[in-house]
């Protein structure tokens, strides 16, 4: 008798870790608490907050921000600067990549391009408005060369905001694919040259298809912390211009008005237009090759 | 540029080096190769065999030296310009491919029309029996499948230069045997030359029409299969033929290639194709454990104890420790009991005997 209970325990136990059910999973416990915590909880109870609008019906704060252009705006302008900067930033470091990816002394480079992460956006801001300002070297230089006669406005519109977001974006973008880049068996290249490929062909037929994936992924991530742009887009930009971002909306509803609950719902809504872009570039990414880019098992 | 390139009849290596670093891997490979000659590649592992096959696909620069077509010098030219087919060590199967798209990648490459190109995939799936998985990812086939791929990848462009980097290594025995059948026959189908790395002497005795055994990056012997296994050149090379059994001695007679050795008072007769050793020098003799047998007891062999011994089928080899505490190889027809004396001896004519002594 006592054997056959044995064996049904044994059996659970083998179902389970059958299923990746084992001992080891315990250690995601703390993951999982902190996420309900900080993430999961305030997730909720913002989206709960928004459906309990100062006045009106349920639905009365995202009526409102569809309806006041002085709200919806702010969705289109924020996509105007977001996503041409993500883009921009992948499309230069794509090339970077491939070029860092053959050097001897990458370290150097990868330090140097990390700084500006560690720096943080508001310091790079306020490098900016010092080094690009009207009275800045940029402009100081320009003159004195003669090649403008007044100094350039980069300051306090949408390129103020552009460039900050290039130069704090960029690092990320590009350590990321470079990530992508290496990780790609230069056994393939070698093998696409051997049948006749010639440099434009591998890049298209080899390197592209694999990189894709990556890409995708250094897209998405990239485009999240754009899209939530704030400290720039005050100092920087003209925040109640061409660079009111939806994060500034979000900020002034909940800091100037009082209203948490419209606040809420503006997150909400930022949230939802990330997440469609974010989906919607990963179901697109599930098109490609997602395995392990090496040439075999050798 | 690549058409002018098919029809050569020489390939010429010109005193070809590689450096990394200032490691000396690759020192003055110097070769000559007719169109139509299959080139097998031997030496141990590390001594610079596929960094010589890189070299000449241009996929590494060389440091030194030249390649040559006939009277055309192709070491400037880029991997892509010289459409050579290689077979990589490691595969390089392309993995978002299926198998039959990574096949006709260099159809593809080179304009072929689909019309053309679909039956001549056909053709090399068959080659190396591959029909069935054609519509796999290279990460969806055992080690050996991912093999054949990379050989059929290779040939299907039929290229006037075939480089194989190990292609059977993977492969189990019987596979192995057909496959290499069938790499000579695809050799023999393009007329082309073959060079083919191996660190397995049957491979490149059954395969090559001249085997180049490279150790250490440098050329030690050149030589048809025959020549090679009768009469390989140093101790060296012998040892990577098949000659386990090095004895040390000292020379007390030598008429002629016939040279006697004495080791620790025993007498042992050999041959000598080198220089002559000379009376009262040191001389290493070279034997093949088959060639190696027991003489029986009171006979006039080297005296030795057995240490081990194994059943191959057919026969049973042993280990044995003769004079001087010398590990020897032996054949023999029955079954040796552990700890037993034996005396083991070989005809003269399997005997080689080298100038030196053994390290
Ligand atoms: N990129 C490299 N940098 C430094 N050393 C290298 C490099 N590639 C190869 N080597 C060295 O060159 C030597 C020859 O390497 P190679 O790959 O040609 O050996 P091989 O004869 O093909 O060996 P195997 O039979 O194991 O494949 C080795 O000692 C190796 O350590
Ligand atoms: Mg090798």
């Amino acid at each position: 008798m006592s054997i056959a209970v044995d064996d049904e325990h044994i059996s659970t136990r083998m179902r389970l870790r059958a299923r990746g059910w084992d001992g080891v999973t315990l250690l995601i416990l703390p993951a999982v608490a902190l996420m309900l915590g900080l993430f999961i909880y305030p997730f909720l109870y913002g989206f709960w907050l928004s459906f309990q609008p100062k006045a009106g019906s349920l639905f009365a704060n995202y009526a409102r921000f569809f309806a006041d252009p002085y709200l919806y705006e702010t969705v289109a302008k924020t996509l105007w600067i977001a996503v041409p900067v993500t883009l921009l930033n992948l499309l230069a470091a794509i090339p970077v990549a491939f070029r860092v990816r053959l050097m001897q002394r990458q370290r150097w480079l990868t330090t140097l391009l990390v700084l500006p992460i560690t720096l943080g956006t508001v310091l790079v801001a306020e490098g900016l408005l010092n080094y690009l300002g009207p009275q800045g070297w940029l402009n100081r230089t320009l003159m004195l060369f003669g090649i403008i006669s007044s100094p350039v406005k980069l300051l306090h519109n949408y390129w103020g905001v552009f460039l900050s977001l290039v130069i704090t974006g960029f690092p990320f973008t590009f350590l990321l694919t470079l990530s992508y880049v290496t990780g790609i068996d230069p056994a393939l290249e070698q093998a696409a040259a051997t049948l006749g490929a010639k440099a434009a062909s591998r890049f298209r037929h080899i390197f592209l298809p694999l990189l894709v994936p990556g890409l995708a992924i250094t897209f998405c991530l990239s485009f999240v912390q754009a899209f939530s742009v704030f400290p720039s887009a005050v100092l920087l930009g003209a925040p109640a211009g061409p660079t009111r971002v939806i994060s500034i909306a979000a900020y002034q509803a909940a800091f100037e008005e009082y209203d948490y609950s419209l606040a809420s719902a503006i997150a909400m809504i930022m949230g939802f237009i990330q997440l469609a872009i974010v989906g919607g570039v990963l179901a697109l990414r599930g098109l490609f090759y997602r395995g392990p880019a090496g040439g075999g098992k050798g | 540029m690549t058409n002018n390139l098919n029809s050569f009849k020489t390939l010429r290596l010109q005193g070809v080096g590689r450096n990394f670093g200032a490691l000396n891997v690759l020192k003055d490979l110097t070769l000559e190769v007719r169109r139509g000659e299959f080139i097998a590649l031997l030496g141990p592992s590390g001594c610079g065999k596929s960094t010589a096959l890189n070299c000449i696909a241009g996929l590494l620069p060389t440091t030194r030296g030249s390649i040559w077509l006939d009277e055309r010098r192709i070491d400037t030219l880029g991997a892509e310009d010289r459409g050579f087919g290689m077979v990589f060590q490691n595969y390089a199967l392309f993995p978002h491919m299926t198998v039959r798209q990574n096949i006709g990648f260099g159809l593809k490459m080179r304009g072929v029309a689909k019309a053309e190109a679909e039956p001549r995939i056909d053709k090399a799936l068959a080659t190396v029996r591959l029909e069935s998985q054609a519509a796999k990812l290279p990460g969806q086939l055992s080690g050996g499948q991912q093999q054949r791929v990379a050989i059929a990848r290779a040939i299907v462009v039929e290229p006037p230069l075939v480089l194989m980097d190990e292609p059977l290594s993977n492969l189990d025995a019987k596979l192995r045997l057909e496959m290499r059948q069938e790499i000579r026959r695809i050799h023999a189908g393009l007329g082309s030359v073959t060079l083919y790395v191996t660190h397995d002497q049957d491979e490149a005795l059954s395969l090559a029409d001249r085997i180049v055994v490279l150790r250490d990056g440098e050329i030690r012997q050149v030589g048809t299969p025959e020549d090679l296994y009768a009469r390989p050149a140093t101790l060296d090379v012998a040892d990577f033929m098949g000659f386990r059994n090095r004895i040390a001695g000292v020379v007390t007679a030598q008429s002629g290639a016939t040279v006697t050795l004495d080791v620790g008072g025993v007498a042992l007769t050999g041959m000598t194709h080198g220089a002559v050793v000379g009376v009262g020098g040191n001389a290493v003799a070279a034997i093949r454990p088959d060639d190696m047998v027991a003489v029986g007891d009171g006979g006039d062999g080297l005296p030795a104890i057995v240490e081990a011994i194994e059943y191959r089928g057919r026969d049973y080899f042993g280990q044995a420790r003769g004079p001087g505490d010398s590990e020897l190889f032996f054949r023999s027809g029955v079954k040796l009991g552990i700890g037993a004396p034996v005396r083991l001896g070989a005809e003269p004519g399997k005997v080689l005997v080298f100038t030196g002594s053994s390290t």
